[in-house]
């Protein structure tokens, strides 16, 4: 478990850590926190509730624990996924769970918009890969060992003498590499056009003529 | 890129700023909390010294954690008790109206802000609830978000938001007799995915959406981000008008002439240009239910759940997945399943008319032995507005309990969810494992109308067969 403290903060232009590889499409948010664990008026206790039925379910059934519960795995912090991870409900306790957990940067083949915006919010990246590539990447991640990095300006993934090009759009790319990934501060600074706009919408001024 | 349509300029409208991400600062028209995403938020506010800029333009109510049987303070529960004692603090403490528990005006958000007139065409509407959707039906542009952007709309009433691209959804024909908005919707996410819309909004039109009722509309909305579509609407007309006439915070007098102009001004014109458009024949559409563990698994009632091979291979491992977890044979037909538990409510399907379709197969019937069957109604309006039809007492003679309005087994933040490997018939959104509270428990989607024939029959039915008897 991570400490509040090293929660992102500032500029992120890389992450640096171990990986750990959690496959398959369409992981909901209802699987990241089941609903039971939203009962909260905080985030601080999620952290180890993340992925908790699929954590129990394996635990159960199968020959192999989930790959949070696994030892090697413990202080990972680069996510690799497949396809529209975090889909469903716009719960943002799912990427807070996650980086509760450790998680710094998630890379996978494609994400659900909510949940991107639920990351990016909290400084964390999400970057996507082509399917061909995301498969090296994970074949790399079966060394647990193995030193995987992050640079966000670059866009790339680098672990040993190995690297791949990932996918970051423009604006988070920016927003991420200046600090501004919280928008807090850049919406309160245009109160005059927030002004403005509020006096051009009709339904604003019970549709009286301007 | 679009031009010309709802979207685009309802989008314009709230343009407040370029942001140095590159980001547009969008302002939001209506912004709805609950007590399951705001308790945060509002920390988060109080964190950074901040207050909310537009007190008027949020409003509250309490749908997820709240108990369908009894309602009386304080809850059984003290985590949900101290959810909703935090909401109404944090409302008391900020000037913004609180929709409670016996105010005549609680409910499911989704239910009571269109139902009170909150929701009118041409706002941007923001709550943190991917259901958000729902108010699209409006040609409002809704959408869910997260916990920190909550923060944001209050404390600036704005988001940072990147624009989407623009799909049309056209559907001609004629719906057949049975065959509802749900199965619309649910054929719609089963043929485009449930990746299908990611970075778009989905524009719904033509002839069957036209016809559609206000409530069918939210039904299909409601359902957009099953799609992927963080946002799904609907071009406002007659039907809308005729809907928000009226209503306690509909625009009237003079008002309301000058705000039907406005908003028929909004529509997509001829002209409009989209991203990309798709059709479909609703005369092709069955009663539709799923079989797995996404709302994209879906198929007609008629059908057989699709074997592997009848499944494209990159859908292959989720559809393993879902027959382990499901327990259902490939190749083996979806009608006969049986279920445990029957539930008709939540956003997607706890309207008013949603409880009249389901109440007309119940009428004369009654549940089968050993299912267990529920009705809850979206909001405090909707339980009043059916009882006075009788319809309480229509579903108690045929077996099934009429509950008190929340969101209840949709996704089982409260006493009302699934026991071990329980299967559901159910009118809600998802499918996805554990939805409904237990880890192990399966979930079936389907119309209410299709809950009220499996309850009946104790397995999944072709309501067709119940309405033609």
């Amino acid at each position: 478990m991570s400490s509040s403290s090293s929660f992102p903060v500032g500029a992120i232009h890389h992450v640096s850590g171990t990986a750990v590889v959690v496959r398959g499409d369409d992981i909901d948010t209802d699987r990241i926190i089941p609903a039971r664990f939203l009962k909260c008026v905080t985030f601080d206790a999620l952290g180890p509730a993340v992925f908790a039925d699929d954590r129990a379910e394996m635990a159960e059934a199968s020959a192999e624990p989930h790959p949070f519960d696994r030892a090697e795995h413990q202080g990972a912090s680069i996510l690799l996924v497949n396809r529209n991870f975090g889909c469903g409900s716009s719960r943002e306790h799912a990427p807070q769970a996650l980086m509760r957990w450790g998680i710094r940067a998630v890379v996978g083949e494609s994400f659900a918009e909510i949940f991107y915006g639920n990351c990016l919010a909290l400084g964390i990246p999400c970057l996507v890969a082509d399917h061909d590539v995301m498969l090296q990447i994970q074949a790399a991640a079966a060394d647990p060992a193995m030193a995987f990095r992050v640079d966000v300006e670059q866009a790339r993934l680098t672990a040993g003498d190995q690297s791949w090009p990932l996918e970051l759009a423009p604006g988070p790319k920016q927003m991420l590499a200046t600090g501004q990934w919280d928008a807090t501060g850049q919406l309160l600074a245009n109160g005059e056009a927030l002004q403005a706009t509020a006096a051009r919408l009709p339904y604003l001024r019970q549709f009286s003529a301007a | 890129m679009s031009s010309g349509t709802l979207y685009d300029k309802v989008w314009d409208l709230h343009q407040v700023a370029q942001l140095p991400g590159g980001a547009t600062q969008l302002f939001i028209g209506l912004h709805l909390i609950h007590e399951v995403t705001s308790p945060q938020a509002f920390a988060g506010l109080k964190d950074l010294g901040l207050t909310v800029r537009h007190p008027e333009r949020t409003v509250a109510t309490v749908d997820h954690i709240v108990p369908t049987t009894s309602q009386a303070r304080p809850f059984a529960d003290p985590l949900a008790e101290e959810m909703l004692a935090t909401l109404e603090a944090n409302c008391a403490e900020h000037g913004i109206t609180l929709h409670g528990i016996g105010s005549g005006r609680q409910g499911i958000v989704h239910v009571i802000a269109p139902e009170l007139g909150l929701t009118q065409p041409g706002m941007t509407v923001a709550c943190g609830d991917s259901h958000t959707s729902t108010h699209g039906a409006f040609g409002a542009i809704a959408f869910g978000i997260g916990t920190s952007q909550v923060r944001d709309v209050l404390a600036s009433q704005s988001l940072a938001m990147g624009k989407l691209k623009v799909r049309r959804i056209w559907v001609d024909g004629r719906l057949q007799r049975g065959v509802y908005a749900k199965d619309l919707v649910l054929h719609v996410i089963r043929s485009l995915g449930v990746k299908g819309g990611v970075g778009y909004a989905y524009e719904f039109a033509g002839p069957v959406i036209e016809a559609l009722s206000m409530e069918e509309r939210m039904t299909l909305c409601n359902m957009a981000i099953e799609g992927g579509a963080r946002c799904g609407y609907v071009n406002p007309d007659p039907v809308t008008f005729a809907y928000l006439q009226g209503r306690p915070f509909a625009p009237a007098g003079e008002a309301w002439d000058q705000a039907v102009a406005w908003w028929t001004s909004l529509a997509s014109g001829p002209d409009a240009v989209f991203d990309d458009e798709v059709r479909f024949d609703a005369a092709s559409i069955a009663p539709t239910v799923t079989w797995g563990i996404t709302p994209g698994q879906g198929i007609g009632v008629d059908e057989a759940v699709p074997t592997l091979e009848q499944t494209e291979p990159d859908e292959r491992p989720l559809a393993e997945e879902a027959y382990r977890y499901m327990d259902l044979e490939p190749g083996s037909p979806i009608a006969g399943t049986p279920v445990d538990v029957c539930f008709i409510g939540s956003c997607t399907n706890g309207r008013l008319s949603d409880l009249q379709a389901a109440a007309a197969v119940a009428r004369g019937r009654h549940v089968a032995a050993g299912i267990k069957a529920f009705v809850v109604p979206g909001s405090e309006q909707v339980a009043v507005a059916a009882q006075a039809e009788g319809l309480d007492k229509l579903f108690e003679a045929a077996g099934f309990e009429w509950r008190e309005p929340g969101c209840s087994m949709c996704l089982a933040m409260n006493p009302d969810r699934l026991e071990g490997r329980q299967i559901s018939a159910s009118s809600s959104n998802r499918n996805f494992k554990g939805r409904q509270g237990s880890a192990s428990g399966r979930t079936l989607l389907m119309s209410p109308a299709m809950v009220a024939a499996a309850a009946i029959n104790g397995r999944v039915s072709d309501v067709r067969d119940l309405l033609n008897a």
